[in-house]
């Protein structure tokens, strides 16, 4: 397509790249069809090709965001459907990422909005303030209803609610590394913020898994939030610090030991830290070593997948409906490792109809949006239910617990069914039905 | 750049915006009305993205009756409408005007009925043309015509353009596989045409409306023949030393009377591209390459298969390939359906559409690319060879005004190279603005002063897509 960029705005190295990005669509709509706020509301500036192109206005005359921007840039789920159908290789993530920050640097959100959304980044990235915020959100539930009629209540409200379907994890520490005698390699595994505090059994899991084929796990103590929550509010220089962080500390662990890969259990942390290599491409200090952390970063069932694995030791043979989060198939493209690892386990995997659309989670857009979010949750459980599945699995905790509060159905993290299989726990959730 | 001329905006209804607006507010949903410059700007174009016009405003029903309602009060006041669909046409049908109101389509995208027994299928016009196959699919039913754009493109904008697509050789266009629509006239009127069977009573005035590009009325509602599926269907690569070798190969087999589903066709530069995106195993040695689908039964297709290859062999074929597997062919087809879009990784492009006899197809293919390289610019040909619907995409620079008016020159000369051999202006992607002014080559006077007159009989004051199809000068009322 064509762009009318001047020559001072393209010397700012984000604009430069937009640019090339912008330059790529050729706006032949492919991406409409696929892109999850499109199918609901049906208007152009709620499509990847339509928002690409209210981007592009927006950078080429280098005004401030308006509001109408705003509120078609904040409905993007950033599930990257679109960047899966464009024939023509348009990086969208990229592009959104630079809006979000030109938003965030341009536009002064309503107090209630930035009150919202400042507290989700100061909170949900630290697990100390999370578990104190959840139990906030627990005493708080009965006046839930009383709250969505505030400005901005709606999305608290929405907090809540969700919050209620964390009950049943068992919050516990941080979990400690695991040797393993003559390790036959060794791996740094992302211990993720929210997931400490909500999801610790998923990581748990994958470290039996790990050790269990000989592999040797370090959780280094300082990591960080990998900086996906902070970067998708569009605080793009507390999403480079964490970034810079993580590329420190997994640096330290490839100096002192080496590290085969660094596993990730949460595929939206996962597909952040595989673009750590584009996010500091122009910090010199960092550029070449975020680039050699994105490499060595892996979804937990591809690294799996490329293992020999050993067999199960379990009878399994349960109808599993297999949900890929989008930061799975989408952001890493990673599509086929999760659902073999389930059938060579002997689960019987059936796909989900329309399984490129976003079940709404989408990091802190379920908050944000719920009323999005909510249709596409009923929308994804629908299709869910016509395979008739016995168990759920997903590759990510917010899809685990988006899905989990719309159906009576157990959803359980790929690496603990794969983990039941081969001799570990089974899964608190399934435990009341299969047990 | 700026070949095309737009008509100077009705000042008196740019005046009138406000209270226009106002008056809009009561007859569709506050959703579905759009008035922001930024949220409109998201409407100035579609796949002709060379040109851009904002609209007044856009407004997206939900209902017939909301569509009819617009319609009338925009009758009534006199104010000027581009109906849309998805937006991707590549001859600009679908860029608005400043003094019109877009009416897009994109909300109303419900399924209606689905008959079995009687083969059909009734949607809304906003229905993507690849969600009609896959409601239909799990019971072994597809709809034919099958557009490139398929994934995006709405039925309601392949009826406006008589759309078409690789398998349409054998199951034909859109018109072929139209029943009957639900259309709203300019003055609000709601009018039923054809119906659940093939032929109706009367004046075909369904096969008028197939094809009018959004000027005779607008459709909500369509019924569509959806056929059984094949029990099996194979395509073939074939890869040939010269683009002539390949030309000939498709003029024989139509010619010895074979009717496959579909013969593509792409040459080397469309290979390289379409291969890098979809990793469909086509050959990158050869010069150009065939896709050619067969369908039936095993032994049908093997039968069909050694006739086609035969004469593939004799005009020079040095690859011949088939697909083993249903992935491979997803992957073949991806490949192909993909072409336009993953061009935009190497260029920008203009895609021009002509029909030229099949026989023709050599020497059209030849003189293209002396064209192309006279304005000293590069070409890629993919296209649905069968019925001889070329599509060469000139390959530019956008950003560089020369070479734009560059491409927009190279595209005249290949459209007129089709009249003069015989063929015809468009082949599926209808005139729109972009050949608006070169109708002149395939009609004389009296063939478009015909053709205004039942375009005025059925909109009189010119409010419906007012500036495409025919050339601006050229103009008469009911
Ligand atoms: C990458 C790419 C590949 C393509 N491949 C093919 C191909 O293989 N074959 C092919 O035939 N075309 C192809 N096209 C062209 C295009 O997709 C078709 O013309 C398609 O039918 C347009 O549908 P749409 O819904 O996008 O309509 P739009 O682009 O929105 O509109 C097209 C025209 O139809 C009118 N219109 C739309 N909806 C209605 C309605 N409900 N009632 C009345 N008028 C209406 C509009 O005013 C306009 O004149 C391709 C386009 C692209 C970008
Ligand atoms: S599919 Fe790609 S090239 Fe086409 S409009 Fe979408 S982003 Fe642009
Ligand atoms: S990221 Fe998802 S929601 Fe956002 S434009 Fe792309 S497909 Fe649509």
């Amino acid at each position: 397509m064509q762009t009318n960029f001047s020559l001072t705005a393209l010397a700012d190295a984000h604009v430069s790249e937009s640019e090339k990005i912008l330059r790529a669509c050729v706006h032949c709509g492919f991406c409409t069809a696929t892109c999850p706020t499109y199918l609901l509301l049906g208007d152009e500036a709620d499509s990847p090709r339509g928002r690409i192109y209210l981007i592009k206005d927006m950078l080429e005359e280098e005004k401030p965001a308006t509001p109408q921007v705003v509120e078609h840039i904040d409905r993007c789920l950033t599930c990257l459907s679109c960047m899966t159908t464009c024939p023509s290789g348009v990086h969208y993530m990229h592009l959104v990422d630079h809006a979000r920050a030109h938003i965030a640097r341009t536009y002064t959100r309503p107090l209630p909005d930035r009150l919202l959304r400042g507290m989700l980044a100061k909170v949900l990235p630290f697990p100390g303030r999370l578990r104190l915020a959840l139990r906030v959100a627990t005493v708080s539930r009965p006046i839930r209803k009383w709250l969505a009629n505030l400005p901005g209540g709606t999305q608290l409200a929405a907090m809540i609610e969700l919050s209620s379907s964390f009950k049943r994890r068992r919050p516990t520490r941080r979990l400690p590394g695991a040797t393993v005698d003559r390790p036959r390699g060794r791996v740094a595994l992302l211990s993720g913020c929210a997931q400490q505090v909500l999801g610790q059994n998923i990581n748990e899991a994958a470290i039996r898994l790990l050790t269990r084929h000989g592999i040797e796990v370090v959780q280094p103590i300082d990591e960080g939030c990998c900086g996906a929550l902070v970067q998708h509010l569009g605080y793009e220089s507390r999403a480079l610090d964490a970034a810079r962080h993580n590329v420190d500390v997994w640096t330290r662990e490839i100096e002192n030991g080496g590290l085969d890969a660094i596993v990730v259990t949460t595929s939206g942390c996962g597909t952040v830290i595989k673009d750590y290599g584009f996010l500091l491409r122009n910090d010199n200090a960092y550029a070449q070593k975020a680039v050699r952390i994105s490499a060595l970063a892996r979804d937990i069932t591809e690294f799996l997948h490329e293992l020999p694995l050993q067999d199960g030791v379990r009878t399994t043979g349960q109808v599993v409906a297999y949900h890929s989060a989008c930061s799975m198939q989408h952001g890493q493209q990673v599509r086929d490792q999760p659902k073999s690892l389930l059938r060579r386990m002997g689960f019987v995997v059936r796909e989900v109809p329309e399984g490129h659309i976003c079940c709404g989670s989408a990091g802190t857009y379920n908050v944000l949006q719920p009323e999005i979010a909510n249709r596409l949750r009923a929308r994804k459980v629908t299709n869910i239910e016509k395979v008739k599945p016995q168990i759920i699995a997903s590759g990510n905790l917010g899809c685990i617990t988006q899905i989990g509060a719309g159906t009576g159905i157990p959803v359980v993290h790929t690496v603990e069914l794969v983990d039941w299989a081969m001799g570990g726990p089974l899964p608190d959730v399934l435990g009341r039905r299969l047990g | 750049m700026s070949k095309i001329r737009f008509t100077e905006p009705n000042r008196e209804i740019l005046a009138r915006r406000d209270s226009i607006i106002n008056d809009l507010t009561r007859l569709v949903d506050p959703a579905g009305l759009i008035t922001s410059a930024d949220e409109c700007r998201a409407y100035e174009t579609d796949a002709l993205t060379a040109y851009r016009k904002m609209p007044l405003a856009v407004v997206l029903p939900k209902t017939t009756e909301e569509v009819s309602a617009v319609l009338k009060y925009c009758h009534d006041t006199g104010v000027k409408v581009v109906p849309r669909g998805a937006g991707t046409s590549l001859a600009g049908g679908a860029i608005p005007s400043e003094d019109a109101v877009v009416l897009g389509l994109s909300k109303m995208n419900r399924v209606l009925a689905v008959n079995y027994d009687d083969r059909f299928i009734r949607v809304e016009a906003g229905v993507t043309n690849l969600s009609v196959t896959a409601v239909v699919a799990e019971n072994g039913f597809f709809y034919g015509p099958d557009p490139s754009s398929q994934l995006a493109c709405t039925i309601g904008g392949n009826i406006a353009n008589n759309s078409g697509g690789a398998h349409c050789l054998k199951y034909g266009v859109t018109t072929n596989n139209l029943l009957g629509v639900r259309m709203v006239l300019i003055d609000g009127s709601i009018i039923d045409l054809g119906g659940d069977y093939l032929d109706s009573a009367g004046l075909d005035l369904l096969g008028l409306v197939v094809g009018s590009e959004g000027q005779l009325g607008i459709v909500t509602e369509a019924t569509l023949r959806i056929l059984k599926s094949a029990e099996g269907a194979r395509p073939v690569l074939f890869g040939f030393p010269s683009c002539e070798g390949a030309g000939k190969a498709v003029a024989d087999v139509i010619a010895a009377g074979i009717i496959p589903v579909a013969i593509e066709y792409m040459d080397k530069a469309a290979i390289e591209i379409c291969e890098a995106f979809a990793k469909a195993g086509y050959p990158l040695d050869v010069e150009a390459l065939l896709i050619v689908e067969v369908e039936g039964s095993d032994a049908e297709m093997d039968a069909t298969l050694a006739d086609i290859t035969a004469i593939a062999r004799a005009n020079g074929a040095t690859t011949v390939r088939e697909s083993r597997s249903a992935i491979e062919t997803a992957a073949i087809w991806k490949g192909r359906k993909s072409a336009f879009g993953a061009t935009g990784r190497v260029a920008d492009y203009l895609c021009m559409d002509g029909t030229v006899p099949t026989g023709k197809l050599s020497y059209v293919l030849a003189e293209i690319s002396k064209i192309v390289q006279r304005h000293g610019l590069r070409v890629a040909n993919v296209f649905h060879a069968g019925d001889g619907n070329i599509h060469p995409l000139i390959l530019y620079n956008a950003n560089d005004p020369s070479q734009q008016s560059k491409a927009e020159a190279a595209g005249d000369d290949i459209l007129r190279l089709c009249v003069e051999v015989g063929g015809c202006l468009t082949g599926e992607h209808g005139v729109g603005i972009e050949k608006r002014d070169l109708m002149r080559c395939q009609f004389d006077d009296a063939d478009l002063a015909q053709q205004i007159r039942v375009r005025a009989a059925f909109d009189p004051r010119w409010l419906l897509n007012t500036d495409k199809v025919f050339p601006l000068d050229f103009r008469c009322q009911g």
